[in-house]
């Protein structure tokens, strides 16, 4: 059953254009193309990693897969907890809120996040109560168990936000999610506001409520080290497109592209003795309203040639489960980290 | 040693007197950075970094003072005299001195670029400005150095970008722009409070890269505030850690990864993510969370957080730095 079992998610074709608009009439100009075309899937039970740069559409992604915004072209199948596969981009808002119970997020920055006017009752409750969990004594009860599940005193629920911590924060931005007890998670950078000495923490917390609710994460983050801390799988955007996909040991030992490449070798280690050689690309992001022919990252490739300047270079399966979107794939012999 | 460093910090103590109550940003800090050397400053928020950067400056926000201590800095020789070394502490923080100091032999770049630039006057002219500031050459004059400024720290066609309104910069640009203005007086002392905590990976190996070669050619000396120990590592020839306003441990860079002393050096490094890690490896937190500055552990900060506390003595004392090995030292009662 299990092998023949469709993943929790299936993205495929998703894009998503922002129209540019100038002028008295507001006249579109062009589109600023976020995501351009992304195709992945998450099994349950797995956390895919989807990392890049600022601006590279990591986050619109997420926020597509949910339908926080409206994609403007693909498809996202999601399985139901009743086992039928459903096309969350074509639902009507009815069908969607009641499937939106099965899909939650995990917020970046616990600072904003939150409500300062409302308990911690209330933030971790009001999506109980949203859903029809009516009675008080019920959503207390809920709340107090939650709140010991993400490592907080239940007495605290009487509190403000104001009271705790950047990493208490987080810890109640996980337990809000949780609420409705969610198939699908995706946590937009959830370590990256906090203290260093806190990341651990609430990297282990996200692991082992995983472990205990069979969630399923889309973790987006832009820091490759706390991405293979979590990850099964991991997935490297650059300006709106997957340029890789790959199992975490993988992809981190044995890159394909050149862009992931480069980002591994970005990565300063806490090391003095392993100053590394590092791969210093030249010029900037490319503007995702105005992209560069053929393959995006040509422009800052380091082995770019005719063809990469040319053509769009096809999404392969390189070897086994490893995806990559690049000319000269075959022919690189690229370093990783051990 | 002491005689021959650039600066030197002693028991510098800066306290915020809020109404909320008494905050003690930097709590008897001491250290040194020697000419041509970086020194990496790190720590959680809250542990007095910044403030430290900026009681050397004398840049500190009301209702925050220096209450003590001492930050010795040794000024440029000027023709032929031989070089006096200051008491910053000492000076008035808008007085001659301190304002002919700043920015000319002490500059400064922030985290954030996007807010350090005026958006209402174009790049070229924040960088003229300060080169007028400080140096006896003309508007014309200045605006060339701005450009050349500009060029060496690798902005493409500077004569173009010299016009432009720092909004119209990428942040990687903005950032070498902030290093143009801050080195356009060839200061002996940069420091880089989270210079590169806003960019991305790339662009900030970009920036390093750039902060490297600048020192390289100019001989200035860094003190490089961050979070990151990874860009410590990479960068820095000797470390401070700081912890609460305080120092829990400075040494060369090599013994502070490799034979880190401190319970809180120790946890730190075996807390954070590393990319050679295997995949989904559990990682060993510091439990608790950092304090609040208005309830200041009694005793050493660190001991409700420390896995070797001893009760009757963390608790009640404050340990002192003192050395266990070449250059390197240590505040910790284990040690004592």
């Amino acid at each position: 059953m299990s092998a023949a079992q469709p993943p929790l998610l299936r993205v495929s074709g998703l894009q998503k254009l922002f129209p540019i608009r100038k002028g008295f009439l507001k006249r579109t100009v062009g589109y600023v193309r976020a995501v351009d075309g992304v195709d992945f899937h998450i099994d349950e039970g797995e956390t895919l990693g989807l990392v890049g740069e600022s601006g590279c559409g990591k986050t619109t992604t997420a926020r597509c897969v949910l339908r926080a915004i409206e994609p403007t072209r693909g498809e996202i199948h999601m399985r139901a907890a009743d086992g039928s596969v459903v096309d969350l981009g074509k639902l009507r808002p009815k069908e969607l809120r009641a499937l939106r119970r099965q899909m939650q997020m995990i917020f970046q920055d616990p600072f904003t996040s939150l409500n300062p006017r409302m308990t911690l009752l209330d933030l971790v409750g009001e999506p109980l109560l949203v859903h029809g969990m009516a009675s008080r004594r019920e959503r207390e009860e809920r709340v107090a168990d939650l709140l010991t599940r993400v490592g907080l005193r239940p007495e605290y629920m009487r509190r403000f936000p104001h009271a705790f911590s950047g990493g208490e924060r987080q810890r109640i931005g996980i337990a809000r999610a949780l609420a409705l007890h969610p198939r699908l998670v995706v946590a937009d950078e959830p370590v990256s506001a906090l203290d260093v000495s806190v990341q651990a923490q609430i990297l282990n917390l996200l692991v082992d409520l995983q472990a205990d609710f069979q969630l399923t994460y889309l973790f987006v983050a832009h820091d490759l080290s706390v991405v293979r801390h979590i990850s099964n799988r991991v997935a490297v955007m650059y300006v709106g497109r997957i340029v890789e996909l790959a199992e975490t040991t993988e992809i981190f030992e044995r890159p394909k592209h050149p862009y992931t490449a480069a980002l591994l070798s970005a990565v300063p280690e806490p090391d003095p003795r392993v100053r590394s050689r590092r791969i210093v690309l030249q010029g900037e992001v490319a503007n995702p309203a105005a992209p560069p022919s053929g393959c995006y990252f040509h422009p800052r490739c380091p082995y770019a040639t005719a063809v990469c300047r040319a053509e769009t270079p096809a999404w392969q399966e390189i070897s086994r489960g490893h995806f990559v979107s690049c000319h000269r794939a075959h022919e690189l012999h690229l370093a990783g980290v051990e | 040693m002491m005689g021959e460093a650039l600066l030197s910090v002693r028991d510098l103590k800066t306290y915020f007197y809020q109404d909320e109550g008494l905050v003690k940003a930097v709590d008897g800090v001491s250290f040194d950075v020697a000419p041509g050397g970086t020194l990496g400053v790190v720590g959680e928020s809250g542990c007095g970094k910044s403030v430290t950067a900026r009681s050397i400056l004398r840049i500190v926000d009301r209702p925050g003072r220096i209450v003590a201590g001492e930050i010795r800095f040794r000024r440029r020789p000027t023709n032929g005299a031989a070089a006096e070394v200051v008491d910053l502490a000492k000076l008035e923080p808008n007085g001659q001195e301190m304002r002919a100091i700043r920015g000319a032999e002490i500059a400064l770049i922030f985290q954030e670029p996007m807010s350090s630039f005026s958006p209402v006057h174009s790049v070229g002219s924040q960088i003229v400005e300060a080169i007028l500031l400080h140096q006896p050459v003309s508007r014309r004059e200045a605006r060339d150095k701005a450009i050349e400024m500009l060029r060496r720290v690798g902005v493409s066609s500077p004569e173009q970008r010299v016009d432009q309104l720092s909004n119209q910069l990428s942040g990687g640009l903005r950032q070498r722009a902030m290093i143009a203005m801050a080195l356009s007086c060839h200061p002996t002392l940069l420091i880089a409070d989270e210079p590169t905590t806003a960019l991305d990976v790339t662009t900030q190996t970009q920036i390093l890269e750039l902060m490297r070669q600048l020192q390289h050619e100019d001989g200035m000396a860094i003190m490089l505030i961050t979070h990151d120990l990874g860009v410590v590592a990479e960068m820095a020839t000797d470390v401070v850690v700081m912890y609460l306003g305080r120092v829990v441990e400075q040494g060369p860079v090599d013994a502070i990864f490799h034979e880190p002393r401190h319970p809180y050096t120790r946890a730190l490094l075996r807390s954070i993510p590393r990319i050679r890690a295997r995949a989904r490896e559990r990682l060993t937190p510091i439990a608790g969370a950092v304090p609040h500055p208005y309830d200041r552990p009694s005793g050493c900060p660190f001991h409700p957080r420390c896995a070797e506390f001893m009760a009757g003595r963390c608790d009640r004392q404050a340990p002192t730095l003192r050395p266990v090995g070449d250059r390197h030292a240590v505040s910790c009662f284990l040690y004592e």
